[in-house]
């Protein structure tokens, strides 16, 4: 679905993504795996066009690595970036309104599949974003991305500052998202969990994809283990 | 009654300040620039009045009609061919162009219409009628100021209830989270500084028949759409509409209590003591510039 082919990508002068390539499945949930400043939120950000990338990325088929980040909302990838990004003052029917700016006459359908997902968002839809809790704003910021009706979805540490409670919650809602038939490219810190529900993974190191497996073979690879795992 | 005579006529030149400062705040809201040129656009709008009067006869408040769309479109163009280059770039860059912008427009204009001061009469210029009290309100300020109400309606259910407004709107609060939900960020900025334009255009036809025109007439709301701006929140149009007409106020008081020569001091005072006591204005989220 998604074939990425030597990626170069940073930030001004400096380097940040070498030669890059990977490639994601229709219908799996991939993790990337990498320590902090591995430049894994520079892949997500490079795929969605928000920095400009160099080298091949072709989705469904066809060459985006030089459309406007609009332009591949517009494709069918969504990114739920690092940090939630939220909008403070729009209420939550409002995010979620943008989250759908692409394809407001779906709303009505959308938003009742979101609501199911998230029951505690239908509870306040008049709250401004701003003035919800960490992990509501995490389920927002989940809830906006795929009000955009995704048919990859890239979620960015989605368990973040979360308790470890919420961020069982929000993984089991990715489970679903994918069970629905949304294809999932999934960064974590929680590498245990996201590995466990991942058909592939992997695995970058300053960035440069040094390994990759099943999310089981990961799981069980000495490398990852020690590095990730703690064991 | 020299209080409410004061009041009021701070209200009605209130309402111009403020409909000069919501274009400030929007483009600075949705673009995170700060518009030099603001004051000009603002003069360009006075002499539009002033030509579609003179050399065609029609109304100044008629004459909105026509000069709303083209100041749309004038901005519109402006961003599109020069502004969006420094989007994003150090404030100095945006602060040159901006200035090199209105300085091309101001000598412009210098050129075209000569530094004579023009003054744009019509039948009803001086009218005014009496409150009890005998407090008088100038006719085409009341006009100026219910077209200001209007406008300032119009642009609330815009921004409040369209798809595009909202977008605006989410913009200014996160441009980066904005492009990820598919808009189109560029377009944004150039229907900011479109609608901007539109407004400090207004303002200027609005105030025609109250000021002198002259190719530097604008600069004068210049600063005082700074200060409304800060005093409102930086990015908050809600804020500017009502810090202008706060700002009408205290200045129409402190004329008539200190002397008109310390007005200008006053409001300047006011503006430092903004930013020294509360920088994120009454409204305001972006304090930090
Ligand atoms: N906007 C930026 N400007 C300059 N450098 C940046 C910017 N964003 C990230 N970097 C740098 O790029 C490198 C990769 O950052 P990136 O955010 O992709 O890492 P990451 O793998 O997502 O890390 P983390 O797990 O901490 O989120 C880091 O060295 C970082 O300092
Ligand atoms: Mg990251």
């Amino acid at each position: 679905m998604l074939e990425i082919r030597n990626l170069n990508a940073g930030y001004g002068e400096m380097p940040v993504l070498k030669s890059v390539s990977l490639s994601v499945s229709k219908g799996e949930i991939l993790s990337i795996v990498g320590s902090n400043g591995a430049g894994k939120s520079t892949l997500l950000k490079s795929i969605s066009g928000v920095v400009r990338a160099s080298g091949s990325m072709d989705f469904l088929g066809a060459p985006i690595v030089d459309l406007k980040p609009h332009e591949i909302v517009r494709r069918g990838i969504v990114h739920v970036p690092e940090g939630r990004k939220i909008f403070p003052e729009l209420t939550v029917s409002e995010n979620l309104r943008m989250g759908a700016f692409l394809n407001p006459q779906h709303y009505r359908s959308r938003i009742e599949m979101v609501f199911d997902l998230f029951p505690r968002l239908a509870e306040r839809p008049n709250q401004l974003g701003g003035t919800m809790s960490g992990g509501e704003q995490q389920m927002l910021a989940i809830a906006r991305g795929l009000m955009g009706d995704p048919k990859l979805l890239m979620l960015d540490e989605p368990s973040l500052g979360l308790s470890p409670l919420y961020a069982e919650t929000v993984f089991r809602s990715i489970g679903e998202i994918n069970r629905n038939g949304v294809t999932v490219l999934l960064v974590e810190q929680n590498v245990f969990l996201s590995l466990s529900i991942s058909n592939r993974g992997y695995v970058i190191e300053t960035g440069s994809v040094v390994l990759t497996g099943s999310g089981q073979e990961l799981l069980e690879n000495p490398q990852v283990k020690k590095a990730f795992l703690g064991m | 009654m020299l209080f409410f005579q004061s009041l009021i006529s701070g209200i009605l030149t209130g309402g111009i300040y403020a409909l000069a400062a919501m274009g400030m705040s929007l483009v600075f809201g949705v673009m995170n620039i700060s518009n030099f040129a603001h004051g000009d656009l603002m003069m360009l709008g006075m002499y539009m009045a002033y030509y579609l009067f003179t050399l065609l006869n029609i109304d100044p408040f008629l004459s909105l009609v026509l000069i709303m769309p083209a100041a749309f479109v004038f901005g519109y163009a402006i961003e599109k061919t020069m502004i969006n280059r420094v989007i994003g770039h150090p404030s100095e860059n945006q602060i040159l162009l901006t200035v090199g912008l209105g300085l091309i427009m101001g000598n412009t204009a210098l050129l075209a219409f000569t530094s004579d001061p023009k003054i744009l009469t019509t039948s009803y210029s001086s009218s005014s009628f009496n409150l009890p009290g005998d407090i008088s309100v100038s006719i085409p300020m009341l006009l100026s100021f219910l077209v200001t109400c209007l406008l300032t309606a119009v642009l609330y259910l815009f921004l409040s209830t369209t798809r595009t407004g909202m977008a605006l709107r989410a913009t200014s609060q996160n441009r980066e989270a904005a492009q990820l939900m598919g808009i189109d960020v560029s377009r944004m900025s150039a229907i900011a500084f479109g609608i901007g334009t539109l407004l400090a255009a207004s303002a200027g036809a609005l105030i025609a028949q109250t000021y002198y025109i002259d190719p530097f007439a604008g600069h004068t709301f210049l600063l005082k759409s700074f200060t409304i701006c800060v005093l409102g929140g930086l990015g908050s149009v809600i804020g500017a509409g009502v810090g202008g007409i706060v700002i009408g106020v205290v200045e129409a008081m402190s004329a008539a209590y200190l002397s008109s020569e310390w007005k200008d001091v006053v409001v300047f005072v006011l503006f430092l003591a903004i930013l020294l006591l509360r920088p994120r204005g009454l409204f305001g989220r972006k304090g930090e510039q």
